[in-house]
Order: C-alpha cells, then structure tokens, then sequence
C-alpha cells in the first residue's frame, strides 16, 4: 500500500493563466458622505472559500450586497464569470446569499424553504423533490423536512439557510457573518461542517466575517479590510506570519509591536534601533531604507523566555509584569527596558505548579532573525 | 390575596360594565312594550323576592318571534353585514399600502407618520363625517373640482348612497385596520423579502409570496376591527346615506326612539350581539394559533 499522491496545491491566484470568476475593480459605494467603500480591486477564483474579514462598519458587507445585487454600486465595475453584473437585479444573478439572520420564511416547512428557490426557476416538480431531499442529505436534516423554523434550534436553522442557498447550486455562494449567531462550540464544528460542504459542491464561497480565527480556519485567501478599503489579501498563513501593515498586524491574532528606526542592511538582515536603545535584528526580504520609521512584529510565541541569556539573534531583558494562565498555554508579559511591555506565549507542556517563573522574576526574551517581520505601514 | 384583586380587577370590571348592562338589555327583550315610564312591562315595581318573581313570570319571547315576522329586520342584518363586508375589503386595500410604506419610511420618520394617522381621532368623529357632506353633495368640493377639471359635465351623485356610505367608513375605520398591519410588517425581517429576491422572485412576486402570507395575522386583525363595529354603525349611514340605505343601527335608533319600543329595540340589539359574537370568537381563535405558533 502506497499513501495516495498529496492532492495538488489549490492555489489559483499564483497562476498567472488563471481566470478569476468575480472581478471587481475600481469599485466604490457612497452613502451621502459616507464611502462605505472605497475603489476595491480584487479577483476571486473559483472554488475558493473567501473571507472578507474586518471591523464592523468596513465595507466587507457593503462589497457582500453589491455582489448579491441589494446595493448597486457608485463607481468601478464587478463582473462575474465575465459577466457585467451593473444593472443585474438580484433574481436574475447566479449568485445567492446566506443572510446573517438566515431569513428563513417561517410560514413555510424546512423542506418547502429549500424547494422555494427551484419552485421560481419552474423546475419540473419531481426534481425538485429530488434536489430538495439531496439537500437535506447534505446538511443532515432529513429527518426534519416538515418541521417550520421556529421548531428547530439554531444550529439546524443555519444549515437550513445554508441548504436554501446551495439548492440553486449557484455559481457564488455569500455567507454574511453565517456563524455569528451559533455558540463558540457548535461554532467551531459548524466551520468544519462549511469547509466539506464547499469542497464537496465545489461552489465558490465569499464569506464576511469580524471572527479572525473564523476567517482564518475555512478561508483559502483573506482580504483583511479597513475603513472601506482592502489591505492585504492573502493566504491565512500569509496574512498571519507576513502580514502588511501594523493594523494587519494587530487585527489577526496577537502581536508584540516594537516602534523603531531602520538601520542598516547587511545579507538581508536588517538592524532596527528601538526608541529606548534596543538593537534588533530581522529578516527583511525587501530593502528598507536607513532612517525609515517601521515597526517590529513578533508573535508571542515566537518569543523565548529564560533565566539566562539566551544565544539566539536577538535578547532583551525584563521583568514579568502579569502572567495570564490559558490553561494550554501560559502569556508572560514581560516590561523591557523603556517600559514597553512585550508578551511571550509558553506552551504548557507541564503542570503549572512546576512553572519556572513568577511574579517579578528578571527573565531574557529572545527570538532568531528570522522570526520577526519589519512593517513599514 | 394581592393575586386575587389583581385577577379579580379585569372581572369585576366586565362584571359591572359588560355583564350587567347584557342583562338589563336582555331583560328589556324579554318583557313587553307599555305606554308608561319607563315604557316597558313587567316593571319591578314591588321591592322584595315576591315583586322579582312576577317579574320573571311577566317574561316571554314575543319580541324575538316578532323580529322574524317582519322581514325588514331580516334585511336589514343581511344588508348590515354586507355593507360591513364590503367596506371592511376596501378600507384594506386603502390600508395595506398606507401601513407598507409607513413600515418602509425611515425609522426616524416612523413616530411622526404614526401619529398623524392618528391624528384625526383628535377632532370629533361627528364633525369629521358631516364634513364628507361638504365634499359629496352635488355642490360639494370634489363634484366641483371634476367638473372644474372637465372630467364630468354632470355632478356625481354620491351623498345619500351607499357609496357615501362607503367612503365615510373607510375614512373613518381607517386607523384601526392601519394600526394593526403596519405592527405587522414593521416587525417583520427585511431580510425575508431580500432572501425572496435573492432566491429568484421578481420584487412583486416576493410580495405575494413572503410579505402577504406573513403579514396574515395583521390583516385579520385588521378585519376584525373594522367588520365587527361596522355592522352595528348607526352614524355613518345616518348623516351619508340614502333613505334606502338599510343598516341594523339604524332600524334600532328607529325602534327605541321613533316607536319608544324598548323591548324590541333591545331584542334587536340582542340578535345583533350574537351575530358579532361569531366573527369575535373566530377572531379569539385566530389569535390564540398565531401565538400558539410563535412558540
């Protein structure tokens, strides 16, 4: 027995010959005064599971309904499979929403809310039962085809939503904030539920959400958005380990960000001088230029922590100012020199009762070169 | 005991002004018209259990078997409610866009729209139908205005036909068909009609479809405000209707203060009790299955 070959990489985005099946460009959406989006370019392939992620009030939902066709845009163009959707109304788009709320139509079954959109296409009725039944399969729900929505939890209220949407099979699938409503647990299988569920329609899949770890989990890219405007798209590894920007930084998980000026540059390491005298070193693969203001990313838990002073690239002292106890990991929060405090996340591999350090032990920080990212933005 | 006064309160309130005036009614229908003060017999006139009894010896129901020896009251009840029927189906189709586009207004403008759908309610009903008299009669303001536009050459005839009488109730029962839809539809998710769109309906087929269905509890309620006072309105047809517009209020205005017949008038008023309570209790029942299904 051979292991069978690892599935090809799915990466389309780094193909140049690839078509993206949704184009947007240029595009602008103006309430008044307000630019609720601001000129957004990106390309969507697919097959792939999208997530517009951000704060409430950046866009992502806004650029969501334009897709659907409840917001027509101000400026720039969106196209889909080629198609110029300007004017399309949304009955008429090859695109279907899954609604934060679900909005399913209480006065109709669980099986007459899936079977409602391939009724309007005038689907010979025979198929639609088929096709109706094939969804249940799909999101479990057989069993409670004649139930109405208020006889059914929450969780199985969103796979009816998410089964209603898919019955057209659709060329594009939107999800607003699909798992917004459900707790962290069911949450957390539910994410797992969607990622099957995409892979196995194959239907491409733009999904917004606020939840990093969300996002993070489903998604093959990420557009990290701000204030109408989108700031980095890329591969959550990627936006995790390189992100773009201090605010890219901040937003996905946690990270220590030191404030210092660029030195000088010798075989792709970069001296950085912090604002209270620290040296830094770190890998940079673009050039900085000497005396450019920049930031230090590190991830806690690429930040060791010991009583002596470590032999990697870079080590400051401190002083433990809090520990946060997670359980599975431990958070130091260590001052360094200047009074910044900077976090070091330690895996609990022990019982806590044999932990090393405590309150207002002098400890060093340490981290390799290769660790750290310089943001210039 | 603070329970008891608290359940005991609603009772005690339909006890003294629903429970006894039907009994003093229901009374008056069951004894016989006198020339006398009051105009009715047997009167309690002997204090004490004696005098009760040959008063309740003095009952019978000669009122009722008269009410179906004339057919005027028979056509006049059918006649009741049709006009009702009628004019409870166009007062909801005024309605139902009125209550759409106020559920649809800025939320911001909901207050103030509300309220001036209440407004009227603020002047005296009375006032506000005689003023439909300016404005129908063959001199009034809207023959005047058509034959101004030179849409009609001749004046409309409308005061004094049922189709003043028409006008004036949807006028009148506006508010309170209004009322209940626009709670209905304001409640209702915005995203359903969207869902609709998005899932193939054109924008008037959603409506059909999602927003109609949905907003079934409100136009029931809606009915049932409207149908069950309008088949007792006595104002109305009085003030804009034709001498030939037959309404039940108006047969009883007539029995108890033309012919001073108290005991029929109230037999009459009885009748006309029952046949409300149909429409009320289909009413009751409605209203328990819709919270019933809300959960």
């Amino acid at each position: 027995m051979t292991d069978p070959a690892p599935p090809p990489v799915f990466a389309p985005w780094a193909d140049d010959g690839a078509v993206p099946l949704i184009n947007l460009s240029g595009l602008t959406k103006r309430y008044g005064d307000v630019t609720a989006v601001n000129q957004v370019d990106l390309q969507i392939y697919e097959r792939e599971f999208f997530s517009l992620l951000g704060p409430s009030g950046c866009g992502k939902t806004t650029i969501m309904r334009m897709l659907a066709g409840f917001e027509e845009p101000t400026g720039g163009t969106m196209t889909l499979g080629g198609q110029d959707l300007a004017g399309v109304p949304p009955n008429k788009r090859p695109v279907n929403m899954m609604f934060q709320s679900y909005a399913l139509f209480p006065h109709l079954s669980v099986a007459d809310n899936i079977a409602f959109g391939l009724r309007r296409e005038g689907m010979p009725k025979s198929d639609i039962e088929g096709r109706v039944a094939e969804m249940l399969r799909l999101v479990q729900l057989t069993k409670l085809a004649k139930r109405k929505p208020h006889q059914i939890s929450g969780g199985q209220r969103q796979r009816v939503a998410l089964a209603r949407s898919l019955a057209k099979a659709p060329k594009l699938l939107l999800l607003d904030e699909p798992l917004g409503a459900l707790d962290k647990k069911l949450r957390t299988q539910t994410q797992f539920e969607l990622m099957d569920i995409q892979e196995n329609t194959g239907t491409t899949f733009v999904i917004v959400t606020h939840d990093q770890e969300e996002a993070m989990t489903v998604s093959s890219r990420v557009a990290v958005m701000d204030e109408g405007r989108i700031v980095q798209v890329a591969t959550p590894a990627e936006i995790y380990e390189y992100p773009g920007s201090r605010y890219v930084a901040e937003f996905i998980g946690d990270v220590n960000l030191i404030e210092a000026k660029a030195g000088t540059t010798t075989d792709g390491d970069l001296t950085l001088h912090a604002a209270d005298g620290a040296v830094i070193t770190v890998q940079s693969a673009v050039p900085v230029p000497a005396g450019t203001d920049c930031a230090l990313s590190i991830r806690p838990e690429k930040v060791a922590i010991s009583r002596d002073r470590p032999d990697l690239d870079n080590a400051l002292p401190g002083k433990i100012m809090d520990i946060a106890y997670l359980g599975n990991v431990t958070t130091y929060h260590v001052e360094i020199a200047g009074g910044q405090i900077l976090k070091a996340m330690v895996a609990n591999a022990a019982q806590r009762s044999e932990q090393a350090f405590t309150w207002y032990d002098p400890v060093w920080l340490g981290w390799n070169a290769a660790r750290g990212v310089v943001l210039t933005r | 005991m603070r329970r008891l006064i608290v359940i005991g309160f609603p009772y005690l309130w339909l006890a003294l002004f629903f429970l006894v005036p039907f009994l003093t009614v229901l009374r008056l229908a069951l004894s016989d018209a006198d020339i006398a003060i009051p105009p009715y017999t047997p009167r309690w006139d002997e204090p004490g259990w004696a005098g009760l009894r040959e008063v309740i010896a003095g009952w019978d129901f000669e009122n009722f078997v008269w009410l179906t020896g004339d057919d005027l009251y028979y056509r006049a009840y059918l006649s009741s409610l049709r006009i009702a029927l009628v004019s409870t189906v166009l007062t909801l189709l005024v309605a139902y866009p009125i209550a759409w586009s106020m559920a649809k207004a800025r939320p911001a403008w909901r207050p103030t729209l509300l309220m001036l759908v209440i407004l009227p309610f603020w002047t005296s009903f009375l006032i506000r139908v005689y003023a439909w008299i300016g404005i129908l009669s063959n001199e009034g303001l809207l023959n005047q205005t058509l034959m101004a536009m030179g849409l009609i050459s001749e004046p409309l005839l409308i005061l004094n036909t049922d189709r003043a009488v028409y006008i004036g109730i949807v006028y009148t029962y506006l508010p309170f068909a209004v009322l209940p839809i626009y709670a209905n539809l304001e409640r209702m998710d915005p995203s359903l009609l969207e869902a609709a769109c998005d899932l193939g309906c054109s924008r008037i087929a959603a409506f059909w479809r999602v927003v109609i269905p949905l907003s079934r509890p409100g136009i029931i309620a809606a009915a049932f405000l409207v149908f069950i006072p309008v088949v007792g309105e006595f104002i109305i047809p009085s003030i804009l209707g034709g001498s030939d517009t037959l309404m039940i209020g108006r047969v009883l205005w007539d029995e108890f203060f033309a012919n001073r017949d108290w005991p029929v008038a109230s037999a009459v008023a009885i009748i006309l009790l029952f046949l409300l309570i149909i429409p009320i209790v289909l009413f009751q029942r409605q209203a328990q299955r819709q919270r019933e299904a809300e959960g």
